[in-house]
């Protein structure tokens, strides 16, 4: 099987504090440690994992500024075979349909059978992997947790719902998943992957070599702008806890007794 | 990238360093930031939310541990590929060394430096063919454990007086080790020992001794102050059979072995350390930015900002060194021959070049460490004391770092004795650098210096310039009037040995903040340039007033008035007004709650 992965390089949660910049139009961006997107990384370890099983190849895509290569190179490392580079200076400021389209166009040049992304981006709204379905016309499941072959060409896929059961579904291939965490535990990245990937050319691709119009992404293509960022003011019954992470759970765990949530 | 030079073991007392000569973390490849990456990634998954149970001594996790950190590599840096280990550059060594050590907690990181370090190094620098096929590529993927056997009950800091024996049998195929070592880390665990003793009672040898061969066994663990996750035993021989193909390198050759594979560990300890501290800023910053006292969080005041400021100083410093000491163990180590890789004898020249540069990074960082560990108990107040907190096992788990790998009393006589042995054997031109110093002053008083206004470092050049001359001016005085005798006066040996280490910690910082300031935007050099105006404005005074004690102790009262003239004239110290930058680099200490550069 042919694996196409969509990963994303994100302001890594568990190394910053996210706080809004000065003007509120961003978040604030100095300083900022960047890693792979958490549910992107169970998305590649899964289709590692298939294509251990089942053979063929798997393919890292992201698109970003010239960073992005950072979190396509540990991915590799991690285990898949290629990775592709979007990026243009046009494609900055681009929406969700933005990057779904240039996707939309990668995919287009490959022969995949099956294109993965994780469920929601620590930054992102969770859009790209609809719409990225949509404009290939491809059957799309959300929030995989589990994944299995059955039968030519048929997909046996798993999903949580309420009450913490479980929901198996059958889809036909080509098919775009997005892949909830827990569905794996992801490997760790060992010094002999980093060495074997370290010199390995990663194409770059632009809007020419996608062949898509530059005024369909980026800022001139976008239909969704983000107009502001701020801290919402405290509203009525809401109290936020403070003190070291001790602390706040002791505080936790006393309001919900108080109130009768635990016993 | 620049080609860096290679310059001699203590070389730098005597010669001007640029810039482009050395290496600096700022130029870690991508290849070495995604290494560092993938030892955090170890590290915040297995060993940081495991830290109790580490403590507890559970050998089974640590010997998944061990096997985890084999899969990923991080035990085989500096074994050779074709033995099973990885073949890295010491770059990406002591990335690994920094973040395995880069947990509220030391013990595995103790367990696995010796591991990798003094128990696997042996092997890969002075074992033949045999030795290394035999035992490298299960030391790298943590199958094994190794262990390193050199301390006696009355061999501590005086290693070879070692009481341990080896006798060859009648047959002469092995050799019948008795006696007792003792503090070995990993003892209890460990599968392979590399183990001093003495043939006929004089010359001094290294084993290496599997775990199975008959006659080893290990007494009680140690009940230590810290690092209490870590295994520390004595490890006895009675009539323990090693086979005489386990001889390493040659008999009566165990000195080179234990000196040259200390130095390097030495310098690993170095990197190890410069881990804790990172973790010390960062665990500083986040309380200091919740805790509020009088009504501010307590990052607010001045002395909390000095603190944070302070101990990220020292860390840029402590990075500085081991990261320039690692690329020049490289350089050196590249430039050996094919053959020259095989030849121990080789190998333990090269390793020893350095020798003065490794006790450097081990006393510095260590003292680096214990300085940040109690300073960030300080910031915990009356919580940074109670062991509901994870800075009050940082604090005692720091501590061991000044005692193992030669004491940093040991280190400071080594530098010193290393130093006055390569310039009377011609290797190091001290003496001829000291002689110009002589001359100078004997053409009277030292002019004083112009104050260099030019160039945003140029008064720190100056300072480093000046304290290389004082140290020189100081170090001939003390030759000179106590020529052999100088080193029964071990306070004058310490003097002159924390002169060199400050010369080189200076020099270290200054050469990577002007190199920053070439490449880098303003910001980001602003902030290195702040650390290192302050680093030097503070220790200028303490070289000067080393240089003043020495002369004191050995030349006439009336020669101290035109001495200390000279020091002061050559120096021409101004201080600085340091409270602003020191701000400076706090604010963004808070801002970003973790170490700034």
């Amino acid at each position: 099987m042919e694996i196409l992965v969509c990963v994303k390089r994100v302001p890594d949660t568990s190394e910053n504090e996210i706080t809004v910049n000065r003007d509120g139009t961003d978040i604030e961006r100095e300083d900022l440690v960047y890693s792979v997107n958490e549910w992107d990384n169970y998305a590649v370890e899964e289709a590692i994992r298939l294509r251990d099983t089942g053979g063929g190849s798997v393919t890292v895509v992201s698109l970003g500024p010239e960073e992005t290569e950072e979190v396509i190179r540990r991915e590799m490392a991690m285990g898949a075979d290629k990775g592709i580079h979007l990026m243009d200076p046009v494609f900055e400021g681009s929406d969700g349909r933005g990057v779904a389209a240039a996707l939309k166009a990668e995919v287009e040049k490959g022969n995949y059978d099956l294109v993965l992304t994780g469920a929601q981006a620590d930054d992102g709204a969770g859009q790209v992997g609809g719409m990225l379905a949509a404009m290939l016309q491809w059957p799309f499941a959300a929030l995989v947790n589990h994944i299995e072959m059955s039968g030519d060409g048929i997909l046996k896929i798993g999903r949580e719902i309420a009450g913490g059961n479980q929901e198996f579904s059958e889809i036909r291939l080509p098919c775009v998943l997005s892949i909830q965490t827990g569905i794996n535990e992801p490997r760790y990245v060992g010094i002999r992957g980093i060495r074997k990937v370290a010199s390995l050319e990663i194409p770059v691709h632009g809007t020419a070599e996608l062949g898509i119009p530059p005024e369909a992404v980026g800022e001139v293509g976008a239909k969704v702008k983000r107009i502001d960022y701020f801290v919402p003011q405290l509203g009525d019954g809401a109290e936020i806890l403070e003190g070291s992470q001790e602390e706040i759970i002791d505080k936790l765990i006393e309001l919900l007794k108080s109130k009768g949530g635990i016993k | 990238m620049e080609k860096r030079k290679l310059f001699g073991g203590g070389e730098f007392l005597i010669t001007e360093v640029a810039p482009e000569h050395i290496f600096v973390p700022e130029e870690m490849t991508q290849e070495h930031q995604m290494i560092y990456d993938a030892a955090m990634d170890f590290v915040k998954k297995e060993i940081q939310p495991n830290l109790d149970r580490i403590e507890e001594k559970d050998e089974a996790y640590a010997r998944s541990l061990f096997r985890t950190a084999g899969e990923l590599g991080l035990n085989g840096t500096d074994v050779p590929e074709a033995y099973g280990g990885e073949g890295m550059d010491k770059i990406s060594t002591c990335l690994v060394t920094e973040a395995v050590a880069t947990a509220a907690g030391a013990s595995f990181a103790v367990a696995h430096g010796a591991h990798t370090g003094i128990g696997t190094l042996p092997i890969v620098y002075f074992g033949n063919e045999d030795q290394k096929k035999r035992y490298l590529s299960k030391l790298a993927a943590g199958e094994w454990i190794a262990a390193y056997c050199l301390t006696e009950p009355n061999a501590g800091s005086d290693a070879l007086n070692a009481q341990t024996t080896a006798v060859l049998s009648e047959d002469g195929t092995h050799y019948l080790l008795n006696g007792e070592k003792i503090y070995i880390t990993n003892g209890a665990w460990a599968d392979l020992f590399i183990v001093y003793a003495k043939v006929d009672g004089e010359k001094f040898t290294g084993f290496i001794v599997e775990r199975t061969f008959p006659g080893v066994s290990h007494g009680p663990e140690e009940k230590k102050m810290g690092i209490k996750g870590s295994s520390t035993t004595p490890i006895i021989f009675k009539d323990c059979q090693v086979p005489v193909e386990n001889v390493l390198f040659e008999v009566g050759q165990g000195h080179k072995i234990a000196f040259n594979v200390l130095n390097i560990g030495r310098y690993k300890l170095g990197a190890s350390v410069v881990g804790g501290c990172k973790l010390a800023v960062t665990e500083a910053a986040k309380y200091a930015t919740l805790r509020e006292q009088f009504g501010k969080k307590i990052c607010s005041f001045g002395m909390i900002k000095n603190k944070l400021a302070d101990m990220s100083i020292k860390t840029y410093i402590a990075e500085s060194m081991v990261y320039r000491m690692a690329a020049a163990l490289d350089d050196i180590l590249s430039a050996r021959t094919e053959e020259e890789v095989q030849d121990p004898a080789a190998n333990a020249r090269t390793i020893e070049e350095y020798a003065v540069e490794c006790s450097i990074a081990k006393i510095f960082g260590s003292e680096t460490l214990d300085f940040c560990a109690d300073e960030l108990v300080q910031i915990y107040g009356g919580n940074g004391y109670t062991a509901e907190y994870p800075v009050e096992r940082m604090y005692r788990d720091a501590r061991i770092n000044r005692i193992f790998e030669g004491t940093n009393e040991i280190n400071r006589l080594l530098i010193a004795a290393t130093l006055f042995r390569r310039a009377m054997k011609g290797r190091l031109a001290l003496l001829e650098a000291v002689e110009q110093v002589q001359e100078m002053l004997n053409r009277g008083a030292p002019e004083p210096q112009k104050t260099p206004d030019s160039g945003p470092l140029a008064l720190q050049d100056h300072y480093l310039k000046a304290g290389k001359k004082i140290f020189l001016l100081a170090a001939g005085i003390a030759a000179n009037q106590l020529m052999m005798a100088l080193e029964q006066e071990q306070e004058v040996v310490a003097l002159l040995a924390d002169m060199v280490m400050e010369i080189y910690a200076m020099e270290s910082g200054l050469l990577r903040a002007q190199k920053v300031l070439k490449k880098k935007d303003g910001t980001t050099a602003d902030y290195h340039a702040a650390a290192v105006k302050v680093y030097i404005n503070d220790t200028l005074p303490g070289i000067l007033n080393r240089a003043k004690q020495v002369v004191a102790f050995v030349e006439k009262k009336d020669q101290l008035p035109r001495l200390y003239g000279a020091i002061d004239t050559l120096a021409g110290y101004q201080p600085m007004d340091t409270i602003p930058l020191r701000r400076f680099i706090a604010d963004k200490v808070i801002k970003g709650k973790k170490y700034p550069f």
